[in-house]
């Protein structure tokens, strides 16, 4: 009895402290504005992306790697990714007001990769740069 | 001695503890932060311990039976000590640090009666069911304490990002294992367990080691932002 409503609390306190802390590693990643490069590059038009893009984003990234990886901060937001995804299907048709809310919010999962991403984009051009140069 | 499957886990958790230990030391946390290295340097003596152990007296011994649940006992002890850091930096300008660690010792001692009362009255006594549920009470209780801690964030308008991060992350895992432990207590002996507790274990290393490598100290972050939707 005990132990089922520790495991009852502890489920949603997780919950709770897990979309918190991947709502830091959006926030945080909001204040990065995107390169030109890296807009064009990617084919993105405005500072609000889809939450579709997430997926083409997390492709282009696995063909431009890094040393000096932003890996768990990637893998900690596609699981709030697939975690919104989830509670769109389950959700959604319950609370269709939530849908908006669950777009914006996939949608900022798609700037954290598009910012790892102008990240990376960075690192490389800078790496053929100094090929370049000696 | 240990499947590949186990060995890969054990290797895997060790070099990503040690990572986290080197990422810290070269961020100068040990001073502002020392719990945090004193909770990842127990983590690499227990590893290291349960691997000796496991060579000479083997998998399945009592030895490896009593040092796994009894190390794991500690380290969550030590993650109070942790708790208790985080809880003094946050309350620092207020100058209440002596009463947080009066008042953790205190809950600590508490959770560990209450738990041993528990088993006591319902178990004759057996030793190592006393611990399992020590830990799931601890945990418990830890997610409590941490839950208060992001509240009272919230109302102070917390705005440090690294330590919003490490409370947040100190959430996750707290909430993680009470969980995980509730569930083992109540389907016990499953070979799933062996696994899934190493691999819920790197959570913590991992989230410190990117907080301190990848977020500036002097990093800011609105707590509003992270709790209201959209803003």
């Amino acid at each position: 009895m005990i132990a089922g409503l520790i495991f009852v609390v502890s489920s949603l306190t997780l919950l709770q402290f897990f979309v918190s802390y991947s709502r830091s590693i959006i926030t945080e990643s909001r204040g990065h504005t995107l390169s030109e490069q890296a807009r064009e590059l990617c084919g993105i038009r405005s500072s609000l992306l889809a939450g579709e893009q997430f997926g083409r984003l997390n492709q282009l990234m696995a063909l431009c790697p890094e040393a000096n990886d932003d890996g768990f901060k990637v893998k900690v937001v596609g699981i709030y990714f697939h975690l919104l995804g989830f509670a769109r299907t389950f959700i959604g048709w319950a609370i269709p007001s939530a849908d908006t809310w669950i777009e914006t919010e996939r949608g900022g999962c798609a700037y954290v990769a598009a910012v790892v991403l102008d990240r990376r984009i960075a690192h490389n051009r800078m790496m053929v740069a100094n090929l370049a140069s000696h | 001695m240990l499947d590949p499957v186990n060995y890969t886990i054990w290797l895997a958790v060790l070099l990503v503890e040690i990572f986290s230990l080197v990422c810290l030391l070269r961020k100068k946390a040990f001073s502002k932060h020392f719990t945090l290295v004193f909770y990842l340097c127990a983590c690499v003596a227990t590893d290291i311990g349960s691997y000796t152990i496991i060579h000479t007296s083997g998998y399945e011994s009592d030895a490896y039976f009593y040092f796994y649940f009894y190390s794991q006992s500690l380290l969550t002890i030590c993650l109070y000590f942790v708790l208790m850091n985080l809880y003094t930096h946050v309350f620092s300008e207020m100058g209440v640090g002596k009463y947080i660690r009066a008042c953790a010792l205190l809950i600590l001692a508490g959770t560990a009666g209450i738990s041993y009362y528990l088993v006591a009255i319902s178990f004759n006594r057996m030793v190592t069911h006393f611990v399992a549920e020590l830990g799931q009470n601890l945990y418990f209780v830890g997610v409590v304490l941490t839950y208060l801690l992001w509240g009272a964030m919230a109302k102070l308008r917390e705005n440090r990002t690294r330590l919003l991060q490490l409370v947040l992350s100190m959430g996750v895992y707290v909430s993680l294992s009470a969980g995980s432990y509730a569930m083992n207590n109540l389907y016990p002996n499953h070979i799933f367990w062996q696994y899934y507790f190493p691999v819920t274990s790197m959570w913590l290393p991992l989230s410190w080691a990117y907080t301190f490598v990848k977020v500036p100290a002097d990093a800011q972050l609105a707590t509003a932002r992270v709790l209201a939707p959209n803003q």
